[in-house]
């Protein structure tokens, strides 16, 4: 490699030879040199850089650094040579180096860790739950007696997006799920002969259970995400404080319409999602244990109570609450600036599917105390 | 048209660019040749395709027609995937800075060493260090996190950022918008003195009209989808094109000329 492309140093006598470019892509080496140098014996030490051809901020800065090695030996040094282009570079990292020397407590934005303000499980997150339910009840209340305050338009928008939308996949995945619970029901009934009692299997656990738990979740992944990192997105961009000055309020602009839409749709997509369930039940019946769709239908109308259907379906306006409120509060819970969104959305997420089980729980105990 | 005859090297050559969104025509033939050495600044009304432009010169958008060269390399073919050579040896300071909100104010300006270099990390703390007293921020800083930042400390730490590498070509996207005047006049003097002392070619783009006059070596004016003129604020202010005459000697546009002569006054009777 010709001198120019790399970075040299070397001592003889009393002088310090330094030559080349001592630009970025070179100082790894050089630094690795320096720290094997021997320096020279004598007490008068000359820096010889006439042969630096290129230099930049890393460069000046070793530089620096041979200097003070040198003077910390208790050497002289004579820097000799140097490029007048390169002199006000130098200049100002020695400055820079004497400003260091002044104040050691900067040093303190380095050690300092990254400490995530997340995961606040003090008082101080319990007092701020609580006081955006209150905060949300209250606006509620005032609205349901208020009904010119709803604010329909939105709300049959996220009806849409949230509802309409997520049609198919809700269909879809239930459908599934109900094909599953048969095909591993079926195995067991064949074995006692007992074939009609797919339906009831099918059937109570899908309209009980299975269906609303599904929707719920689904809808958790999917629009109570968007709600955090959208509410979270509008305030990282100041557009929550817009709001406020404009004399709206947030939580009536986007709290409500979200919470009002889910409690509508979620009853409606579960509904649907028992439909497609039992559908998916219906036919691996058929196919696998011969009960035929004629036969399914009649035991279905004997074995299903209502009852069933009625506690499935009134727990998904329920967890359409949580999902609505968990996911607005941690949208706005968000600070600063992107990571939170993610960090927030993702927390939104897995605090309303674990709510959502927690109250599908406690739904089980208390409908099995009262016999239901 | 008087065009001054730049010394240097041509850094960029913009050839008939010209871009569309859609129907909208954003740049129509549009020809620029940046030299080395310049602190060239491309004006023009809102809406005049000035960002477009930049943008299409880092390689972030590409024109419907017409060719872009960033160092002899069409911009097109700037890609990251080959490690970023060409990329080490320009920097970009964006309008809001663009830092990255989950790192501190050193890491930030710390990113492009530790992805392009294999530095020890003392010395990429100490590269860091002078970079950071470079832009006149002041050390307990390094510590804090974008969103601790304020407008013109986040402008700085941007510019340090894009100054790390000790780039030959530094492009600042509105540097001057919406800090106050003294602030303002600071980044003038900060981006003059970094390229006095760094060697910097200089690109921005801006409206600030007092800034063109006190740091730009030439300006280019972008209007109507074409250059209107390029040029010394001096030879665009005599200019007959009632566009850049409208952008120029509007009630701002005197002020700041004024003003600039004042300063210019004050100065040579200071030396007589």
């Amino acid at each position: 490699m010709p001198v120019e492309q790399q970075a040299i140093i070397s001592v003889s006598g009393n002088v310090v030879q330094c030559q080349g470019a001592w630009t970025l892509s070179n100082l790894k080496d050089l630094e690795r040199h320096i720290e094997r140098l021997r320096w020279p014996e004598d007490h008068e030490v000359v820096c010889d850089v006439e042969g630096v051809t290129a230099m930049d901020t890393g460069g000046a800065l070793l530089l620096q650094r041979i200097d003070n090695d040198l003077v910390r030996r208790g050497k002289a040094v004579a820097v000799r040579g140097l490029k007048p282009e390169f002199t006000e570079l130098v200049r100002l990292v020695q400055a820079k180096a004497r400003l260091n020397h002044a104040s050691p407590a900067q040093q303190a934005g380095w050690e300092k860790f990254p400490l995530l303000p997340s995961v606040k499980i003090g008082t101080d997150g319990i007092i701020r739950a609580l006081a955006f339910l209150g905060e949300t009840t209250v606006a509620i209340g005032r609205s349901l007696l208020r009904p010119r305050l709803i604010r329909w338009r939105t709300m049959l928008r996220v009806v849409e997006f949230d509802g309409v939308r997520a049609l198919p996949i809700t269909g879809l995945l239930t459908f599934l799920v109900g094909v599953v619970i048969a095909y591993q029901g079926a195995e067991q009934l064949r074995k006692f002969g007992t074939n009609i009692f797919i339906v009831d299997l099918v059937g109570i656990s899908l309209l009980r259970e299975i269906a609303p738990l599904i929707v719920a979740i689904l809808i958790a992944g999917r629009s109570g995400s968007a709600y955090a990192a959208e509410i979270g997105t509008m305030k990282v961009t100041e557009e929550l404080d817009a709001v406020r000055t404009l004399g709206i309020s947030p939580i009536n602009l986007l709290v409500l319409p979200r919470t009002f839409a889910l409690v509508l749709t979620l009853p409606l997509l579960t509904v649907y999602a028992d439909v497609l369930g039992v559908f998916g039940g219906m036919l691996i019946a058929s196919g696998q244990l011969n009960v035929s769709f004629a036969e399914f239908l009649d035991r279905f109308d004997e074995a299903v109570a209502v009852r069933h259907f009625l506690i499935g379906l009134a727990k998904a306006p329920f967890f359409a609450v949580i999902i609505a409120l968990v996911g607005c509060y941690q949208g706005f819970q968000i600070r600063g600036g992107v990571d939170d969104v993610g960090r927030h959305t993702t927390i939104s997420v897995v605090q309303s599917i674990f709510l959502v089980i927690v109250f599908d729980a406690i739904c089980s105990v208390v409908t099995s105390w009262w016999d239901l | 048209m008087p065009v001054t005859a730049p010394a240097g090297a041509p850094v960029i050559e913009v050839s008939h660019v010209s871009t569309k969104f859609g129907q909208a025509v954003v740049h129509k033939d549009v020809s620029l040749t940046i030299h080395q050495g310049e602190v060239f600044a491309i004006a023009g009304g809102n809406g005049c395709g000035k960002s477009t432009l930049l943008r299409e010169i880092l390689g972030l958008m590409t024109p419907a027609s017409g060719t872009i060269r960033l160092f002899g390399v069409d911009s097109r073919r700037l890609d990251v995937s080959n490690g970023g050579a060409i990329h080490r040896r320009f920097g970009v300071m964006f309008q809001h800075g663009a830092l990255f909100s989950s790192l501190t104010l050193a890491d930030n300006v710390a990113v492009p060493l530790r992805e392009h270099t294999n530095l020890h990390p003392r010395l990429i703390r100490e590269i860091v260090e002078v970079k950071i007293a470079m832009v006149g921020l002041p050390p307990d800083s390094a510590g804090k996190y974008p969103n601790e930042l304020s407008g013109g400390m986040r402008r700085r730490a941007a510019l340090a950022r894009a100054i790390v590498m000790d780039p030959e070509l530094v492009f600042l996207d509105e540097p001057t918008a919406g800090l106050d005047p003294i602030i303002a006049a600071g980044f003038d003097d900060l981006v003059l003195s970094l390229k006095m002392h760094l060697g910097l070619t200089v690109v921005m783009v801006t409206h600030d009209l007092d800034s063109l006059w006190r740091i730009s070596t030439r300006v280019a004016v972008l209007g109507d989808g074409r250059v209107l003129g390029v040029g010394t604020m001096q030879e665009l202010s005599q200019s007959e094109d009632p566009l850049i005459r409208e952008y120029f000697h509007g009630p701002r546009g005197r002020a700041a000329h004024e003003q600039a002569m004042w300063n210019q006054r004050g100065r040579e009777t200071s030396f007589a």
